[in-house]
């Protein structure tokens, strides 16, 4: 009788792993750092996990001394205080240790930080402008040029159901189309106060200011659309602003940007969702 | 290296009739120039601005409840932020601190009070002035400020009538900062007992004597910063405009600059605290007295070079984000230093758990993993994907809430028996622990996945993958508003009344405050102790 109950709450539990999974609600209780879709992005992401897991390690020696000390050298387990209060070796090496795993953490950084930041040779270059409170995209070489903002369906339901929308404070109505394989360089700046450009899947944020130009680079590896937002407090609609890049091959891409010049706005193929 | 001291300070027969106790009514509170009362007066302020600003964060946390917007407008929202950093920063950590050393420090050093009497009475009663009038913003037209407690321009500058109101506030925080960090530093210098050299003096002088220093260094950087603000506002300056010539990342600079040193400001004197605590609790003296005074030293130094990690984002050149990362990096190694230190004098203590000791342990445990998000943020590459999202509001709550608060809790505790005379209910202590301790966790540890999850800061309202751990930080931040009810009962209990006090109060205390009665005399060590 006991094997039937655990048997059917097994294939409760499955049937409601699946349904879940399916639905998309498994984004939520989201624990980790996306891998994203750019060479940088997996660089960043291989030196998160690094770092986590050096403090995880230190960690876990540090309360695992104070835990076994705790249970060991109460004055209730009859335990009597030693005297001793230094020692120059000791000293010694809990700085030299920690300096040398420092050393040890600096230069995949550093290496990954030269790369992020040569923005040369890129193959299509993206004006980025925030503004209070939606983006401009101008595509400096194909003369395109458009505003993004939050998507009418998100807008509406701010005071009422978010539940109801797909990619709630997510969706834009223009979204910025890329293709994928190309160097891509984007040169932010603002309008009014300063906003910050930022897409988790590509792996960089930088600040837009007003009065000045700063420069990021992406290379997307894999077609899908990637969601961020401004990450820069920029007044009351901060959190109303998102970003959607929807990456393309390239001959999608080319046929989008010839479309649009003609005068004619196309609706793009949908994709299978990617997660971001 | 802390030595046996004794002390002198009974009050002896012929001393009894020259003592007098303190003045009645309340305009003894408006006129003390008594480091007691004046260190009651911070301590009581810094709880009641507390409640205010934890008040705020209620609200923010209900708005964060569930995705939509229930509750507030996305203005009033980021009053709510804005105004709970300012309350909390300059109007409960600080004034605690503050209230803690001027308590403590004459006590510890043998002094009969702070070296410039009067002029901390005035550095006090800056205070309330200084809130009312920031906190009076709420009812103006246009609100309170609304631009983060960083007040970046330009969107600070776009401000309503807030504006110059809190540059005012800001410039008399400074100023009642600074009057009583020089005091601080004038009373540790001049006026130790004799045989008390600087390296006997208890850590907590010492961490506060650095405090001080950089409360001196910084604080001037930052009315700076505000009066440049100021200028750009309605002087037609164009310190941070670019149309004019200037830059809006000049202020970070400026501001960062003090910044930094601002948040060592926060956390040193906890340090010193636990650094009383754990040798009582452990009956063993604090492992590394030189180390633990040289590693304060040091990050009391390297919080000057390394502010621009705030600013990762902002466009530097290469080489600054390398310098930067480089110096923060480092920044860890005489942090570590200190938390190894506290592990090795408990390591065959004979301890035992009052509440004070709890709050310390917790704190030893906590703050590191605040100290290791705060690693993992100096990481520049990484950074990019932390900066601006929950993950760092994780970090930095961690360091000032289970960091620097929960010092401040562990130092009541610790000394409340001293001051009032009356022991505090331990069973109550121990539930404000672990209420607190538990739900400080579910609040905040959450908080690191929707950062990695990609939800950024300041914002409202949020997409809906980010929906379960919010609920569940809501619920973590009313458990742990609500634990703190218990700990005002439990301070008003302990001031009316309770089992009386012995001098020595903990078993295993050293120090000179521990040899005076419980509570000490209105006027302590008219003649200086004896210091062996």
């Amino acid at each position: 009788m006991l094997s039937n109950i655990s048997r059917g709450t097994a294939a409760g539990l499955a049937a409601m792993f699946t349904m879940f999974a399916s639905s998309g609600a498994m984004a939520a209780w989201e624990l980790n750092l996306p891998v994203g879709v750019t060479p940088i992005s997996r660089e960043v992401y291989d030196l998160h996990m690094l770092i986590l897991w050096i403090c995880v390690v230190i960690g876990v020696v540090v309360f695992g001394a104070m835990f076994v000390s705790i249970v060991l050298h109460r004055k209730a387990a009859g335990h009597k205080p030693a005297h001793f209060h230094h020692s120059t070796l000791a000293e010694i090496l809990w700085t030299i240790v920690p300096f040398v795993i420092l050393v040890a953490l600096a230069i995949p950084a550093t290496k990954t930080l030269i790369n992020m930041e040569d923005t040369s040779e890129a193959e299509i270059t993206i004006k980025v402008t925030g503004y209070q409170w939606l983006w401009k995209y101008e595509y400096i070489e194909d003369g395109v040029s458009f505003y993004s903002s939050l998507a009418p369906s998100s807008r509406s339901a701010i005071y009422g159901d978010p539940w109801e929308v797909e990619n709630y404070l997510l969706e834009v109505d223009n979204p910025l189309v890329l293709p994928v394989g190309k160097k891509v360089r984007f040169l932010l700046t603002a309008d009014d106060v300063i906003h910050a450009w930022w897409v988790p899947a590509l792996g960089m944020k930088k600040d837009a200011i007003p009065g000045f130009i700063n420069e990021i680079w992406a290379l997307i590896d894999e077609p899908g659309t990637y969601r961020g937002q401004c990450a820069e407090l920029c007044g009351k609609d901060h959190g109303f602003m998102p970003i959607v890049v929807e990456a393309r091959s390239e001959a999608e891409y080319k046929q989008w940007v010839a479309a649009y010049q003609a005068g004619r706005k196309t609706q793009l193929a949908a994709t299978t969702p990617t997660s971001q | 290296m802390s030595s046996d001291i004794t002390a002198n300070d009974r009050p002896h027969a012929h001393d009894e009739h020259h003592d007098h106790g303190p003045p009645s009514g309340l305009m003894r509170w408006v006129f003390t120039t008594n480091h007691k009362d004046i260190g009651t007066l911070y301590l009581l302020f810094s709880l009641t601005m507390l409640l205010v600003g934890g008040a705020l964060a209620m609200g923010i946390r209900l708005e964060l409840f569930e995705p939509g917007l229930q509750f507030v407008n996305p203005d009033f929202f980021n009053q709510l932020t804005t105004m709970h950093a300012l309350i909390m920063v300059f109007g409960a950590i600080m004034p605690a601190f503050v209230g803690f050393a001027n308590w403590q420090v004459p006590l510890m050093v043998g002094a009969p009070d702070m070296a410039l009497p009067r002029m901390n009475n005035w550095s006090f009663w800056i205070l309330p002035f200084a809130f009312t009038l920031l906190g009076s913003t709420f009812f103006m037209e246009g609100g309170a400020p609304a631009a983060g407690w960083t007040m970046y321009p330009p969107l600070v500058l776009q401000g309503a009538d807030n504006v110059p109101f809190l540059i005012f506030a800001v410039h008399m925080l400074g100023m009642s900062s600074i009057m009583g960090a020089i005091n601080i530093i004038v009373t540790i210098v001049n006026m130790r007992a004799p045989g008390m050299t600087l390296l006997k003096m208890p850590l907590f002088v010492w961490t506060w004597l650095i405090t001080a220093f950089l409360l001196v260094a910084a604080m001037p950087v930052f009315a700076g910063a505000v009066t440049m603000l100021l200028t750009d506002r309605f002087f037609d300056t164009s310190f941070f405009n670019a149309a004019g010539g200037g830059d809006p990342v000049l202020y970070q600079h400026v501001f960062w600059f003090f910044g930094h040193p601002e948040v060592y400001i926060m956390i040193l004197p906890a340090f010193g605290i636990v650094s009383e605590i754990i040798p009582t609790f452990s009956r063993k003296p604090l492992f590394g007295y030189e180390s633990m005074v040289y590693a304060t030293a040091s990050i009391a130094f390297m919080s000057f070079i390394v502010w621009a990690h705030h600013m990762f984002t902002v466009g530097m050149p290469l080489a600054g984000e390398l310098f930067f990362m480089y110096t923060t990096m480092l920044i860890a190694v005489p942090t570590g230093v200190k938390v190894f230190n506290w592990v090795s004098t408990m390591w065959r203590g004979s301890m035992t758990f009052e509440t004070p000791m709890l709050f310390a342990l917790a704190f030893v445990v906590l703050f590191t993993i605040g100290g290791f998000s705060g690693l993992m943020l100096a990481i520049t590459p990484a950074d990019f994907q932390y900066h601006d999202t929950y993950f760092v509001v994780a970090h930095f709550h961690y360091v000032l809430v289970t960091g620097a608060l929960f010092g401040i809790f562990a130092g009541a505790y610790f000394w409340l028996p001293k001051w009032t005379g009356h022991m505090y209910n331990e069973s109550l202590g121990k539930w404000h622990f672990w209420l607190s301790t538990i739900s400080v966790n579910v609040l905040f540890f959450p908080q690191h996945f929707l950062g990695l999850a990609g939800m950024p800061r300041r914002i409202p309202d949020y997409a809906v993958q980010f929906a379960d751990w919010n609920m569940v930080s809501s619920i973590g931040g009313f458990a742990f508003g609500l634990s703190q009810l218990l700990l005002v009962y439990i301070i008003w209990q302990t001031i009316r009344g309770g089992e009386q006090a012995t001098d020595e109060v903990w078993e295993g205390a050293h120090g000179l405050e521990w040899t005076l009665s419980s509570p000490p005399p209105y006027h302590t060590f008219t003649e200086a102790p004896e210091v062996r």
